[in-house]
């Protein structure tokens, strides 16, 4: 057996002993830390990548000296390593890119705690990413929604004391039904590890026991999870939350915590319910209605929105939407469509939120109106929201485009699907081109060069040109070589 | 008239000074009819529509709210009903699963608690989550409550009233040394009997809590602030990831732990269990009372 199988557990580890050590370092050296950590981390993902490559099977890992049904375990292929090693570089960047803002949000004393917080939620990302235990997956949700909440409200103004107030409630309703659903689970099968779990839920689905019980633990498990995600009608918590956060923060959460919870739902349908219990449990239509519905809803909140914080929070709720229509289409080329557009809109709304926040200095202001040829004294920054929101529309050459591509050919697969998956497609992009356009036009409407505004220079954004410079080459680059990352990603689910 | 250039004019047409469809002279300087309302310099439609959708909103809500609750009433008790009986023999529950732990649990854990076998040995990665929840609630109440302009400590007016109240000292005294005795017994005799790390340290902090009330903070502060805090959490959390990212590594790997079950029965047995117990118990504590003392007074 390799070294590179030890990875996850190593990495999980690490992040837990990181965070607790933060807490007694200064700000500085926790900030340090926690960059070098997700180093590390996406380093070591990286590793298992490639054994994964090379191996061509999935590993499934003791954790301790038991194996299921007794013992924890954690189970993992392709897909996970690539997606870890993609969030961990994306919140490194998101700490990079966020830094201006996080020492002015911040209270002073206040720093080594958001590092706390986000090394926790790494390492929470991790395990629900990695785990082959149902209720462990449990344990690292709490994890997850109690350090995003800090990660929220550790900007302390009224507006996210009441936004995470708000995603407090939202979240901890979607762990409860979570919970539920896992107890029912455990109450028909008496299994908690999901090898045994999807045996046995196969077998009580062949002889038609317990049909209204095993119905009822999918749709909680699936409501939970989606409640969390921010699935239309819950969406609602989206745009303080993301719009008032911290930038750093807002990118986090929208682009990585809310797509941890996506994949574990993922992990769940595959390796707990089975595609064809689920896919003809009936669950998978209605996330199809939703996720629909949520994509136009979502656009059109974020076109009456003025705020462009919000407006980029309202388009994260889109997004979901594109997501979990993707998971309702079909199991192979639906969910694909699904896990490319987790990738996309990782790498896509993180650097929108850092760029608008970097704009928003420079045109003193939230609000759109304000925003009128701020590009021209903040060009890197306008460059990379432009670039970013093309791929949030779909415009070639960017990642959004692959994924708008690939869902439409996944509704191929269901003849029913075809035009209404088509329909809201076109109206999305449409609807997307709007907002974000007109957004775009005003960053780069002329101005007068003597109304004493000041040019940000490139030098002077230090680290925020970095993390977007290498965002936008990331996008750019999956955007344009796509195909190996879709054959990765379905070589992956595969093994799923 | 004067001609402007077609930047100018572009300018004036999104400042909405300047109408494309009227005008084609180009005279910025014209005075112009009343513009039609731009929202995104206006508030006024977005604020009515906003208020129309409130007034609809708190109208619609009850009414869907009842809706759901009731489909979700009437779900739940079907799926209740479709439960297997709860105790009973022979439910799906009562597999392989719980009659290993029961049959060889001692033996392989060499714990005589069975529960401190399954949650601390068994399926000791959901407990390490689990200890790190309470350390995020801690560090998540320290960034909602931790106020750190007044360092300076005052003297709780509340304090010094409580400590007046003879009742309530000398119960306190009599009972906080038997509360955080009893504590430490559940604590470490958690791998014996019923009791553990969890349980164990949160009648430690019990105890602290009713120290802090009689007494006040003053006393507690010199042995119990942020620093040490921080320290002991720190030294615990650590040793118990250390120690358990050691055994997942071995039993991982297939290879031979130092740690071993022992004699089940005696009080140094069940390898890991103990100090693992310890660990835990001192994290319960500490955020019980760090819990108490911050929502009391906005500090540790």
């Amino acid at each position: 057996m390799a070294f590179s199988v030890n990875v996850p557990l190593f990495a999980i580890v690490l992040c837990l002993v990181c965070s607790v050590v933060s807490s007694v370092l200064s700000g500085r050296a926790a900030r340090r830390l926690s960059l070098a950590l997700c180093a590390v981390v996406a380093v070591g993902m990286g590793m298992l990548l490639a054994y994964g490559m090379r191996t061509g099977v999935g590993t499934t890992y003791l954790m301790g000296h038991y194996p299921h049904p007794w013992g924890n375990e954690l189970y993992f292929g392709v897909l996970e390593p690539l997606l870890l090693c993609a969030f961990s570089v994306v919140m490194g960047l998101c700490l990079l890119g966020g830094r201006k803002h996080l020492i002015e949000d911040l209270e002073d004393g206040k720093h080594r705690m958001y590092y706390v917080m986000s090394d926790l939620v790494l390492s929470a990302l991790i395990a629900l990413a990695t785990t082959n235990d149902i209720f462990t997956g449990y344990v690292f949700i709490e994890i997850c929604t109690i350090s995003s909440c800090g990660l929220l409200m550790i900007r302390q103004i009224g507006r996210t004391t009441l936004a995470s107030i708000r995603y407090m409630i939202f979240s901890l309703i979607g762990s409860g039904l979570f919970l539920l659903g896992v107890i029912l689970l455990y109450a028909i099968t008496g299994h908690l590890l999901m090898p045994n779990l999807k045996e046995a839920i196969g077998k009580l689905y062949a002889s038609g026991q317990y049909r209204i019980v095993l119905l009822s633990a999918i749709s909680l498990i699936t409501v939970g999870l989606a409640i969390k995600s921010g699935l239309f009608p819950f969406h609602f918590w989206m745009p303080d939350t993301y719009g008032y956060a911290t930038p750093a923060s807002g990118g986090i959460l929208s682009g990585l915590v809310s797509k941890g919870y996506i994949f574990f739902l993922l992990r769940v349908i595959f390796r707990v319910f089975g595609t064809d219990v689920f896919y003809r449990s009936g669950v998978s239509n209605i996330l199809y209605v939703f996720g629909a519905i949520g994509i136009v809803v979502g656009s059109i909140s974020a076109l009456r929105e003025k705020d462009v914080f919000r407006m980029i929070a309202y388009s994260s709720a889109a997004q979901i939407g594109y997501v979990y229509m993707g998971i309702g289409i079909s199991p192979r080329l639906g969910v694909l469509a699904a896990l490319f557009h987790i990738l996309t809109h990782a790498i896509t709304k993180p650097p929108l939120f850092l760029s608008a926040a970097q704009l928003s200095d420079t045109a003193n202001g939230r609000l759109r109106a304000n925003w009128r040829g701020a590009g021209h004294r903040n060009r890197i920054a306008a460059l990379t929201f432009s670039i970013c929101a093309f791929s949030m529309i779909g415009i070639p050459l960017t990642m959004g485009f692959v994924s708008k591509y690939r869902f439409a050919a996944a509704a191929f697969e269901r003849t029913a699907l075809i035009v209404p998956t088509l329909i809201v497609l076109a109206l999305s992009t449409i609807l997307n081109g709007w907002y974000f356009m007109r957004v775009i036009i005003a960053l780069y409407l002329p101005v007068n060069r003597d109304d004493g505004a000041q040019r940000s220079a490139l030098r002077k954004q230090g680290v925020y040109a970095i993390s977007a410079i290498v965002f936008v080459l990331m996008n750019i680059v999956c955007g344009v070589a796509a195909e190996p990352l879709v054959l990765l990603l379905e070589r992956g689910l595969g093994l799923l | 008239m004067k001609k402007t250039s077609f930047r100018e004019r572009f300018r004036a047409w999104d400042e909405d000074r300047f109408d494309l469809t009227e005008r084609t002279t180009g005279d910025l300087n014209r005075p112009m009819r009343p513009a039609p309302t731009d929202r995104t310099v206006s508030d006024e439609p977005v604020q009515r529509l906003a208020v129309g959708e409130m007034r609809a909103f708190s109208r619609i809500y009850p009414i869907l709210a009842a809706i759901l609750g009731v489909v979700l009433i009437a779900f739940l008790l079907m799926t209740v009903y479709d439960l297997p009986p709860f105790g009973a023999a022979n439910v799906p529950a009562d597999n392989e699963v719980p009659a290993r732990y029961v049959r060889d649990g001692m033996a392989e854990t060499g714990a005589v608690n069975v529960v401190a076998g399954v949650i601390l040995d068994y399926r000791a990665f959901d407990t390490l989550g689990e200890s790190h929840v309470l350390y995020t609630a801690l560090t998540a109440v320290l960034i909602l409550l931790l106020s750190l302009r007044d360092a300076e400590p005052e003297p709780d007016p509340e304090d010094v009233l409580m400590r007046r109240d003879g009742i309530l000292t000398t119960t306190a005294a009599l009972l906080v040394p038997i509360i955080v005795l009893f504590g430490i017994y559940v604590l470490l005799n958690g791998h014996l009997g019923p009791g553990g790390g969890f349980s164990g340290g949160a009648i430690i902090g019990a105890g602290l809590i009713l120290y802090a009330i009689a007494f006040g903070f003053t006393r507690l502060e010199r042995m119990l602030n942020l620093k040490s805090f921080r320290i002991i959490c720190l030294v615990a959390l650590c040793f118990y990831s250390a120690s358990k990212c050691y055994s997942f590594f071995c039993g991982a790997n297939g290879l031979h732990t130092i740690f071993s079950p022992g004699t089940p029965g005696r009080i140094l047995s069940a390898g890991l269990i103990l100090p693992l117990n310890i660990a835990v118990g001192v994290v319960v504590a500490c955020t019980m009372y760090g819990l108490y003392s911050i929502f009391q007074r906005g500090r540790i």
